[in-house]
């Protein structure tokens, strides 16, 4: 009896394993295969030019923690990010609660605001190069129509940041946008009932009493992967500034392309990705942590 | 304490046609049921009553004055919800404190983490914590103030429902179905705490149900909607045994009262081969259906009888329900095709010679005319001059 047993559950176990089986080989391959290779590869002075790589242990991580560029490429990306994320959040929003109540154009509005989402920003980025021209572009021409300076978007250092911003804010809000409209959405209409019955009729109540808590996994949700996506800027710079002008555009992930691509310094690259992921790994885990946290009005 | 009045309220949504002229006036103090199947219009009704929907026409009153501008609030009105509509974010302590601090605190005090910023309002939020504790211990959920809804079984969100409705002392306590959710052992436990309740605070009370048993067993009056009309109000027992058409009887009593069709002669009516004479202006040759409740019907021979001529039909046992007190008899008329005569047999009372469990299957149910109501084809009751004055049965058996 307990033999047949035993056997049943073995048999019952490998047929598991063998269930699990081929989604476990993918992932190994596809994220935990290269993960693996991106550390061991940091711990190397593997370079593009040369045969062979010797290891090096950790001083590709010195030498990152003491160099200029790397401090200076996760400054601009902290301030690029100040330009963008409460712009990608709060005007996503604020655009999600107007056009939630409309009955009429919703779908037309949603459908417009989400476009910018669906092109490739890479093109798209030589239109915006066009619009911000320094000389004839429509938005200096539109400045000094107004009697104002016409301002050199990307070939200024202290407004190229602010100008990648607004490209990347333009390309991402449709999609934050929707996302908010999903949230809003899920919130149950008679909780607004609720809420009218017992006075908070006003619309700052409503959204403070009902619509902002009841939106918290959202917005958690909106807020960690738009940190994330700032993080991750790289189209724009590559295709507008290299870096510039005087490496005050050059933001980290681009800083990893220069050091692997350009000056074909893998391992070194190697260690700025592991650097960068460890970052995400951060955001991902506040992310986890909030969602369980439990919302307090 | 309000007196609730409704003027010829109507209402459409999209092209079909809701509310269609519903008058209705609630007493201070009256405990009134809106019960009708599902689609009738009774929540779109107590919506309107609550003010958040506004009806295309007609007029809404409390105490004598219009509301039809005032908002939910202005109303002072409290709901009970379905499905509770509880703040899932927010404890049970501040579930119940809605209500009271957007009626109490400026909106300075209100918006979120002001509570540190404005200390001068901190004697009234104390005010406001004990309140919500004091109806909290009323309803017995003072443990659970610190809970969130999630953490809370049905019956417990029910209470909190309840507590937030009354915390606020509202002119208006509405109900709109608050009982569908909750187990069939619970529903009868809340419909009770209910009743009590309502005794207690003396508030009106508008209650929607599709449950004629919740209606007729909680409520001074019932008012029944049908399609977007009020088809009768009155006492639950104004609508159990004096309906005015064959749909407020068809509705009320479970099981269904029992429906034969009949013709008009002088004098009288036919039903099968037999004629019953009543006192009723019948048009002769007209076709009438003639409605006996259940616990009308008896096994022919059994039972005592007024001396009066019985209708007596014969019929095939069909079905058997079995309640443990009482027996529901299903029975195919003979000679009536497509006719389920039910009868309620008490087990007890039941005739003596009578064994309910051996019944043949082909017997005799028989019925006093006198507990038969008649109907005309359109639906509408017939009623003898004299009939609601001195023949009516007055001792038909309570709604179970």
């Amino acid at each position: 009896m307990s033999a047949a047993s035993g056997s049943l559950a073995r048999r019952r176990a490998l047929l598991a394993y063998a269930l699990v089986a081929p989604a476990s080989v993918l992932i190994l391959l596809i994220y935990i295969g290269p993960i693996i290779a991106v550390i061991f590869a940091s711990l190397t002075d593997y370079t593009l030019v040369r045969d062979g790589f010797s290891f090096v242990g950790l001083e590709n991580y010195t030498a990152m923690f003491a160099d200029e560029a790397f401090a200076n490429a996760l400054r601009n990306t902290v301030i690029y990010a100040a330009f963008f994320l409460p712009g990608a959040f709060f005007i996503s929003l604020f655009l999600a609660l107007a056009i939630q109540s409309r009955k009429k154009f919703r779908s037309v509005l949603e459908v417009l605001f989400f476009l910018p989402v669906t092109s490739t920003l890479a093109a798209m980025a030589l239109v915006w190069a066009a619009l911000m021209d320094s000389r004839q572009g429509v938005i200096n021409n539109t400045l000094t129509s107004f009697g104002l300076e016409p301002v050199n978007f990307l070939g200024d250092p202290g407004f190229v940041l602010a100008a990648l911003a607004a490209i990347s804010l333009w390309s991402i809000i449709g999609f934050n946008m929707v996302l908010f409209l999903a949230g809003l959405t899920a919130i149950p209409r008679n909780l607004y009932d609720a809420a009218a019955i017992d006075g908070a009729d006003h619309p700052v109540d409503r959204f403070f009493r009902v619509t902002w808590p009841m939106l918290a996994p959202t917005s958690v949700f909106v807020a960690v992967t738009t940190s994330i996506t700032a993080f991750k800027l790289f189209d724009t710079v590559a295709v507008l500034t290299k870096g510039g002008p005087a490496r005050s555009s050059e933001v980290f992930l681009y800083l990893t392309f220069l050091e692997g691509f350009e000056y074909f310094n893998m391992g070194y690259a190697a260690a700025l990705s592991v650097f960068f992921l460890g970052l995400i790994f951060v955001f991902a885990l506040i992310q986890t942590l909030l969602s369980d946290r439990r919302i307090n009005s | 304490m309000a007196r609730l009045s409704l003027q010829g309220i109507r209402k459409s949504f999209a092209r079909t046609e809701i509310l269609k002229g519903i008058t209705l006036d609630v007493e201070d103090g009256e405990f009134i049921s809106l019960v009708g199947a599902s689609g009738c219009g009774k929540s779109t009704l107590l919506r309107i009553i609550a003010g958040l929907e506004h009806p295309d026409e007609g007029s809404v009153s409390i105490d004598g004055k219009p509301v039809d501008e005032a908002s939910p609030k202005a109303r002072n009105v409290a709901m009970v919800f379905q499905d509770y509509a509880l703040y899932p974010h927010m404890t049970v302590a501040q579930n119940m404190a809605m209500p009271l601090i957007m009626g109490r605190l400026p909106m300075r005090a209100r918006l979120p983490g002001m509570r540190l910023l404005t200390p001068g309002f901190a004697p009234l939020r104390r005010e406001i914590a004990t309140q919500v504790e004091t109806v909290a211990r009323q309803l017995r959920i003072d443990h659970l103030l610190e809970r969130k809804p999630a953490q809370l079984s049905g019956g417990q969100r029910q209470r909190v429902a309840l507590g937030r409705a009354l915390v606020r002392n509202p002119h208006l306590f509405l109900m709109d179905e608050p009982l569908s959710n909750l187990d069939a052992k619970l529903r009868v436990q809340v419909r009770q705490e209910i009743v009590e309740l309502h005794q207690n605070t003396g508030l009106t009370f508008v209650y929607v149900t599709h449950d004629q048993v919740e209606a007729m067993t909680m409520s001074n009056r019932v008012a029944l909607l049908q399609e977007g009309r009020l088809l009768q109000v009155g006492t639950p027992d104004d609508l159990y045994s004096d309906p005015d058409s064959l749909s407020v009887a068809r509705f009320i009593g479970s099981p269904e009262i029992n429906v034969l069709p009949a013709q008009a002669r002088a004098g009288g009516f036919e039903v099968g081969d037999q004629f019953i004479p009543v006192p009723h202006q019948l048009e002769l040759g007209s076709d009438l259906f003639l409605a006996v409740r259940p616990e009308g019907v008896m096994v022919a021979g059994a039972g005592a009888r007024d001396g009066r001529q019985m209708v007596t039909l014969a019929v095939t046992r069909t079905g058997m329900e079995d309640l443990g007190g009482e027996i529901i008899l299903h029975t195919a008329v003979k000679g009536l095709p497509g006719i389920d005569l039910r009868a309620r047999l008490q087990k007890e009372a039941g005739g003596v010679d009578l064994d309910l469990r051996n019944l043949p299957l082909d017997l005799n149910l028989s019925f006093s005319p006198r507990s038969c109501r008649l109907f005309a084809a359109s639906g509408a009751r017939i009623r003898a001059g004299a009939e609601r004055a001195a023949s009516l049965p007055t001792s038909l058996e309570s709604v179970g």
